[in-house]
């Protein structure tokens, strides 16, 4: 392709990116360096319904002034990342020389936030994307050998996890495994523990919570799977049969060498999506027991005070956080690319 | 539920025709922004009254009202003539300074509105206060008969009775609470560090001061209702918690005044729940005389960033739909209404005794809403047995510290 036909072909969608994914990000560390002007706070006497009383307030017009030196707020640097609510760098520091042990040390870490939300964040990641690809290749080869005319309902209903909202998937599970649900109470009887509750329990929670994930991402690689099995070179496999080769023999050394390229590309979206879990921390309200990147964002901007800086802070280290994850698929990607 | 919605939306249409309107001479756009429950669907149903020719009138409601009014208000022209907001929420509104003061607007056109009900900050009326809520007990008869009780007055009568009621092999779990990690559980701390006597802040400062004796023995009687609670309690919002005490899995508990009625009405739950329930007042802890409560106004205000027009139109309409007119048979029990003619129901009894035993509002500072915040991301280790009330303390106002700093009201 001429480098100019190349330019006008791009140009479209290189705007758009430029537009609605390079400024905003370009936005979002310009808020995470700067943090709102000074208020300036006054006593005043404020009368309500229920009598009077004398506060503190904003000083309007002292805090508008403020605010129209600096548009933006004052710059502050990166002490917004490393702040307690951040990288804590000075109570991690604390918590290293006072820890008599990498466990206490440990103790101290995840009650900070940030690493109380890493600590979650990574376990979901690399727990749920490895079973999502386990159990999206073993659903994609069992309905392969299905019956030609049962595959189009198994697809379907394999398919239903994904095509359920995500809210409400979280929310039916949330009810099902209530201490009076059909699976809290399945549990209980199991476990011999009439008291026992998933919703109380940090171990328990953060287990359904994963399995809300691989349930919810196991069709992503299921139809991924699916369309790639549909590809396998039949001559290859027939060959395989005629040598002898077990069923197993053949999915090892025909199949999943034929699907490894879908596995790279599956792993990478897995990795990324994870890596923002939220919405079954809102849907199972298990904010007490786990939280995430996503979720602290969505705190700081929820609360009846906005916290812009913070959370812009926090989405910068999301963006990083994501970057480093998906270093070693997208160096395998590139080396594979350039042996070609 | 969809049988509730549509009474509800019958019984508004009938409201609507009702309503009485006298919104002089206007003109212009009316653009409603608020929550969602039934008093405020009448007011601006009341408002809508005002419609004509030359008066638009819109509401958006909806339980999201917090994360857009104030995006909806910034812009020049405002998406949002009015916002209608509690104590707790002005703030961010005033914080950004867009609301107005509305003295001009009550000295023209508004000289019927009730002093008390003007919201006044630092000498200027930034808004209009229309009904009253509060958190207080609400309790079953048969339960409490049935042990032999009176209805607690105090924390401590509460957990005698749920002992008692644990013991007799009645229900398991007596005690309710919206104890939800997050805005619920902060507003309970609240609610009992203030009835401990404690003071947030050292005085006159935003520097937070909540890691004290007062905060532990708060955080001290919290856990100890937890021991009669769901163990789920850290996920029951007020509507969860509704729900436990509906199914008859509760007898003890401290409520919204706002959301009684749908205990008292036979959607829901059985007869033997509905006709037993009952309200107190609010109760007083660890030998203290202030109730451990906020009193809380919901009221309306005028967006700064629209025009003189606009602002006139919306106060004429916002008056209307606060005026006696609105109120009737079936609007006449959604809320402690702060109008004339209204006659209490014995749903309300709990709100009124709230005022009556002297609770104190909501504090209303520029940066409780961070405090807020923090309360509610970091007591649920301390319930959880995972640290202690000190460090819970000190983690709350750690983050209270750090937000503060970010926000411009510590250096």
């Amino acid at each position: 392709m001429k480098h100019k036909t190349f330019f006008w072909f791009v140009l479209p969608s290189s705007l758009a990116m430029l537009l609605f994914i390079f400024f905003p990000i370009v936005s979002v560390l310009i808020q995470s360096v700067h943090v709102d002007t000074e208020q300036v706070i006054k006593e005043v006497t404020n009368c309500g319904p229920f009598g009077c009383e004398t506060i503190t307030a904003v000083d309007q017009e002292a805090t508008q002034a403020l605010k129209r030196e600096n548009p933006i707020g004052r710059f502050a640097g990166f002490t917004t990342y490393l702040d307690r609510r951040h990288l804590a760098i000075d109570e991690v520091r604390a918590a290293w020389s006072t820890s008599n042990g990498i466990g206490s040390f440990i103790k101290q870490l995840v009650n900070l936030p940030f690493y109380k939300a890493m600590s979650f964040t990574l376990a979901f990641t690399f727990i749920v994307t490895p079973l999502v690809i386990i159990f999206g290749f073993i659903i994609a080869v069992a309905v392969n050998s299905a019956a030609k005319w049962m595959r189009g309902p198994l697809i379907f209903f394999s398919l239903l996890p994904m095509l359920v909202t995500p809210l409400i998937g979280a929310l039916i599970l949330f009810w099902m495994v209530d201490a009076r649900g059909i699976v809290g109470n399945a549990l209980q009887y199991l476990a011999g523990d009439p008291t026992l509750s998933v919703k109380a329990s940090t171990p328990l929670t953060w287990i359904m919570l994963m399995v809300y994930g691989v349930w919810h991402s196991a069709p992503f690689a299921f139809i991924v799977y699916y369309a790639g099995l549909q590809s396998v070179n039949q001559d290859t496999l027939e060959s395989a049969m005629i040598d002898g080769a077990s069923r197993w023999e053949q999915i090892r050394y025909v199949i999943i060498p034929h699907l490894l390229p879908l596995t790279t590309f599956i792993a990478l979206m897995q990795l990324m999506d994870n890596f923002r879990v939220f919405e079954p921390i809102v849907s199972f309200s298990a904010e007490a027991h786990a939280t995430s990147l996503s979720w602290a964002i969505y705190n700081d901007l929820g609360g009846e005070t906005r916290q812009l800086s913070s959370a812009a802070a926090t989405s910068v280290l999301t963006i990083l956080g994501i970057c480093i994850l998906l270093l070693p698929v997208l160096v395998r990607t590139w080396r594979d690319f350039t042996r070609k | 539920m969809l049988l509730r919605k549509l009474t509800l939306a019958v019984s508004l249409a009938l409201s609507a025709n009702v309503a009485f309107a006298n919104c002089g001479d206007i003109s212009g756009t009316v653009s409603i922004v608020g929550n969602e429950f039934p008093a405020i669907q009448t007011v601006a149903k009341g408002a809508a009254a005002c419609a004509s020719d030359a008066v638009e009138v819109i509401s958006n409601l909806t339980a999201d009202h917090q994360k857009i009014n104030l995006a909806g208000m910034q812009g020049d022209p405002a998406e949002y003539t009015t916002a209608i907001i509690a104590n707790s929420s002005i703030i961010a509104l005033m914080n950004d300074d867009v609301i107005r003061p509305l003295d001009d607007l009550i000295a023209e056109h508004g000289a019927d509105i009730p002093k008390s009900n003007l919201i006044t900050i630092d000498g200027k009326v930034m808004a209009v206060a229309f009904m009253a809520n509060s958190q207080h007990l609400a309790y079953r008869k048969d339960v409490l008969a049935e042990i032999g009780v009176e209805p607690p007055t105090t924390y401590e009568e509460l957990l005698a009775a749920a002992k008692m009621i644990r013991e007799k092999g009645i229900m398991e779990n007596p005690v309710g609470g919206a104890y939800k990690s997050g805005w619920n559980l902060a507003q309970e701390f609240v609610n009992m560090y203030i009835g401990h006597g404690g003071e947030f802040y050292n005085a006159g400062t935003a520097e937070v001061a909540i890691n004290n004796p007062q905060g532990v023995a708060t955080l001290e009687m919290m856990k100890a209702l937890t021991e009669y609670m769901n163990p789920d309690f850290l996920t029951h919002d007020s509507n969860a918690t509704n729900a436990e005490f509906e199914a008859g899995n509760t007898a003890l508990m401290n409520m919204w005044g706002s959301r009684i009625g749908v205990l008292m009405d036979d959607e829901g739950a059985e007869e033997v729940v509905y006709s037993n329930v009952a309200v107190g007042g609010p109760m007083t802890v660890g030998g203290g005389t202030t109730p451990a409560t906020t009193l809380w106004w919901d009221g309306w205000t005028v967006a700064k960033n629209t025009s003189d027009e606009n602002a006139k139109a919306t106060f004429m309409a916002m008056k209307n739909g606060t005026s006696p007119g609105i109120l009737n048979d079936d609007t006449m029990g959604e809320a402690v209404w702060m109008i004339e003619g209204y006659s209490p129901a014995p749903v309300n009894a709990g709100v009124f005794a709230s005022i009556k035993a002297g609770a104190k509002p909501y504090p209303m500072l520029p940066y409780h809403g961070l405090l807020h915040t923090a309360l509610g991301d970091n007591l649920s280790d301390y319930l959880q047995g995972k640290e202690s009330a000190e460090q819970a303390l000190a983690d709350t106002e750690a983050a209270y510290t750090t937000a503060a700093k970010e926000k411009g009201f510590l250096n």
